[in-house]
């Protein structure tokens, strides 16, 4: 154990460590229940694209009815049995099959999935840590999303079929068991399954904060961080604050279906017969859920504002523009995050000074995130950029960052609101401002840190292959859903051509599942490189990227404890990237001043 | 431009890395950041009562003239006057300010663990640890107590206009006033008293160690300090749960 970790683990925790060191670990210890933050990451990491591929797959099902509305799929039943009716997909089956893809994508694979597998990972390798403050907590974390995982898996092989009243579970639908048959057991498992989930966030977010505030290398001070790392730090404390309130509706929730309160419920009547609850409001539970819904979506695209900072910088062999700026707009994006909830609600009789209230407060996350572009564009103009597989990803973040963006701007009008709500163009908006796009984010990620995870690269040909493949069928899948959500298509309908409105758009939606498809088939792309490479790819150099941050300074295939000697110090910025004067065009954060004399600038540790 | 030496050595502030910039380990500062969460989770129940309450009628006419009615929320003086032993006399918040009693001064006795702690004083440790578990032990049998009794319900009940007379409340009726009135009751004090619960197992937890010597060896005992955290949390919340209930 280096001396410089003393002072940082004067408690049982070093004693524990050091302990490791010792002993040789068994298989269990070291794959399955393992402490360590780099194995905990790759669970998380395998855990999210199992997900990936099952919330895809589904959503692929329900574009089927949607493009071909009249066809049947008899070809189904094999896999779907009794779901499928006479070759038709039975329509709550279609209603289980949209909750479940949102309920998959937000929460398994873009929460845990993403903040689970690049805040493990790169939190105690970024900032200079031997682990995470509490190896166990962080085990336990992976554990409890791995049971969430199990049950809400499980309740979508019920013969009454998983969750069906929506992603947002809005009651009284999803409090009545006999209102759909998705509100029976599915509807239960699901909220047994977010529990856990939530106390599985708690675990990895209170770690994920104290170790960026306690176990930071010598050296490296809050503005020395790199931009990944503020993310996942702002991230964690956003799901933190709202995790919480959302489990404190699921409970109330629970309680409402299980125990005969009435919560949420009043005046109801179901199949002409009177229920006794009364008293309650169905509103109150959009209130609680969108506490937490709305920071939700930026603890979904917050860690991939990082990521996408640190590729860019390396890959244009530039300095971020605005290093600040951008941590500026990342704390002005997360506090405004809790004051915006009720822009999901404009249109549920909300008074109209309130509604105008929060559409102001929603125009002004325009702001910080412009920022943000404009500083993704800056740090891109004329710098000596590299096409990896990564850096594609990154740029194409940008990119639909902007469209999807854009389209937030409209819908943050309450008045506007009243014709798009609930229309295809909101699917189109938070597809690719929050759904695209941090898969991207999260594609770049892995891209960029797979060589540190595996020790070997990914295969940067077929990388462009499924990058190409996965960037037109997103635009393809996405951009027509705002002519039909303009022209007033509405969401999570199962049949559509009753209408002779929408019958128009008939074209257009086989149109978009056949791009959705194509899109869908080309992450196979990915997950046969992503397996391959693990196994067979090419062996990848220390810092193969040739990067600042401190996960490159590590051996190879780092052990447990991340450096075999002393954590390095750190003395610069993570951006000294083609710096003026300097023999290299990247000096790495470890790398005193007193080595870089011809790039030194001249009062450099005043500007700091 | 500095000399060599000064560029050679990393900066040393407070938040420059490689310390506790505050001055806490990471143990407390977990413990603090759970507690922030709790704080949100408490902070909405809290707030699902506030709106409950305000979409329901108050009673407007006098006082003495108080009767229960699922028309209006309850006046609380009304509903938590009985005491242990004082069958059928109006003693209003009576046996709750005795509980609120009881629980403040086991934060006391939490206090005085966590300052033995600091001197390295074992005996006074267990000593107070031992206070705080039975003082935390009373409070949930009173609650036990005062939740039997809510759901006993009064000699008189509540006429209803059917004629029948409904007495006590469990989830679904409530002889105090609308049903959403006991099932907040039954849901925020059962939450509130599930923390308790759980702090009381955690205190006997780590009096057990303190017994064994567990925290003497290791040289500190800050796993006091940080179940003190919690406890002194606890007692927070029952604060306002408190008011919430039984004060507007």
């Amino acid at each position: 154990m280096s001396s410089t970790d003393i002072s940082i683990n004067k408690d049982v925790h070093h004693a524990h460590e050091e302990h490791d060191h010792h002993h040789d670990q068994n298989f269990f210890e070291k794959y399955i229940f393992s402490q360590d933050h780099k194995v905990i990451a790759k669970q998380f990491l395998f855990g999210g694209i199992f997900w990936g591929f099952v919330g895809g797959f589904l959503s692929v099902i329900f574009r089927l009815q949607l493009g071909w509305p009249e066809a049947t799929f008899a070809f189904l039943e094999p896999i779907f049995g009794g779901w499928i009716v006479n070759g038709k997909l039975d329509p709550e089956f279609y209603l289980a099959l949209v909750t479940m893809h949102g309920t998959i994508m937000v929460f398994f694979v873009l929460t845990a999935g993403l903040s689970g597998t690049f805040s493990n990972f790169l939190i105690p390798l970024q900032i200079g840590a031997r682990d995470m403050a509490s190896g166990f907590m962080n085990m336990l974390s992976f554990w409890i999303f791995f049971l969430a995982s199990i049950i809400m898996f499980w309740s979508l092989f019920l013969s009454t079929g998983p969750a069906g009243g929506g992603w947002t579970v809005y009651p009284p639908l999803s409090a009545l068991p006999q209102a759909i048959s998705g509100s029976g057991m599915g509807m239960t498992m699901w909220l047994v399954s977010m529990a856990l989930f939530i106390v599985s966030q708690l675990l990895g977010g209170v770690n994920y904060i104290t170790t960026v505030i306690n176990l930071r290398t010598k050296g490296m001070s809050m503005t020395k961080l790199p931009l990944t790392i503020w993310a996942f730090f702002l991230t964690a404390i956003l799901g933190l604050l709202s995790f919480p309130v959302l489990f404190s509706a699921a409970l109330l929730l629970i309680f409402d279906r299980s125990f005969g309160t009435s919560f949420y419920l009043s005046d109801i009547y179901i199949a002409g017969e009177a229920l006794a609850n009364t008293g309650g409001s169905a509103i109150l539970f959009q209130h609680l859920f969108w506490f937490l819904g709305h920071p939700e979506v930026y603890i979904v695209i917050l860690p991939t504002f990082g990521i996408v900072s640190e590729v860019i910088a390396t890959n244009s062999r530039k300095p971020i523009f605005g290093y600040r700026a951008m941590i500026g707009s990342m704390l002005g994006i997360s506090l405004l995050s809790f004051v915006v909830w009720a822009h999901h609600m404009f249109v549920t009789g909300m008074n109209p000074f309130l509604g105008s209230v929060f559409m102001f407060l929603t125009l002004i996350i325009a702001v910080p995130s412009a920022v943000k572009v404009f500083n993704w564009l800056a740090t891109l103009w004329r710098g000596n950029i590299r096409f990896t597989a990564a850096m594609m990803f990154a740029i194409a973040f940008v990119s639909l960052f902007i469209s999807g963006g854009l389209t937030g701007i409209i819908l943050g009008n309450s008045a506007l609101d009243i014709q798009l709500h609930d229309t295809y163009f909101v699917i189109a908006h938070f597809h690719l401002v929050m759904g695209a796009a941090a898969f991207f984010g999260m594609f770049c990620g892995i891209y960029h840190w797979f060589p540190k995870m595996f020790g070997r690269m990914m295969d940067e040909k077929l990388g462009f292959v499924h990058f190409w493949l996965t960037f037109l069928s997103a635009y393809l899948v996405f951009m027509p859903m705002h002519y039909i959500g303009i022209a007033g298509f509405p969401r999570r309908y199962y049949s559509w051509t009753g209408f002779d409105a929408f019958n128009t758009f008939t074209d257009l939606n086989s149109f978009i599942s056949i791009a959705a498809i194509l899109g869908f088939t080309a992450q196979l792309i990915f997950l046969f490189n992503f397996i391959y490479s693990i196994f067979k790819g090419r062996r990848a150099t220390a810092n193969p990227w040739h990067s600042n941050t401190l996960e490159w300074t590590t051996p190879v295939n780092p052990g447990h404890g991340n450096w075999p000697g002393e954590i390095p110090t750190v003395y610069r910025w993570p951006y000294d990237y083609s710096k003026p004067g300097a023999p290299e065009d990247y000096i790495p954060q470890n790398v005193p001043f007193s080595q870089t004399q011809s790039s030194n600038l001249p009062y450099e540790r005043d500007l700091e | 431009m500095s000399t060599s030496t000064t560029l050679e050595a990393p900066k040393t502030g407070t938040w420059d890395g490689g310390n506790e910039p505050l001055k806490a380990s990471y143990g407390k500062l977990m413990m603090w950041f759970f507690l922030l969460s709790d704080a949100f989770t408490f902070g909405a129940l809290l707030i699902v009562y506030g709106l409950s309450r305000h979409s329901h009628l108050p009673y407007t006419g006098s006082p003495d003239d108080f009767t229960f009615s699922t028309e209006w929320w309850p006046i609380p003086e009304k509903v938590f006057n009985a005491f242990p032993g004082f069958h059928g006399v109006d003693l209003p918040l009576a046996f709750v300010a005795l509980m609120t009693m009881i629980l403040i001064l086991s934060s006391v006795t939490m206090v005085l663990a966590v300052e033995a702690g600091h001197r390295m004083d074992k005996n006074d440790v267990q000593k107070w640890l031992m206070w705080t578990i039975l003082f935390g032990s009373i409070f949930l049998g009173c609650q036990a107590w005062e939740w039997a009794h809510f759901i006993t319900g009064t000699d008189e009940g509540m006429l209803l206009a059917d004629g029948t007379r409904i007495f006590g409340a469990n989830l679904t009726m409530n002889q105090y006033g609308p049903p959403l009135f006991a099932d907040l009751f039954f849901f925020i004090t059962g939450f509130h008293g599930t923390h308790v619960l759980s702090g009381v197992v955690l205190l006997v937890m780590i009096f057990i160690n303190t017994v064994n010597g567990v925290y003497h060896k290791r040289g500190h005992y800050e796993m006091v300090e940080k179940v003190g955290l919690y406890w002194h949390f606890v007692d927070l919340v029952w604060v306002f749960v408190f008011t919430f209930f039984y004060l507007i």
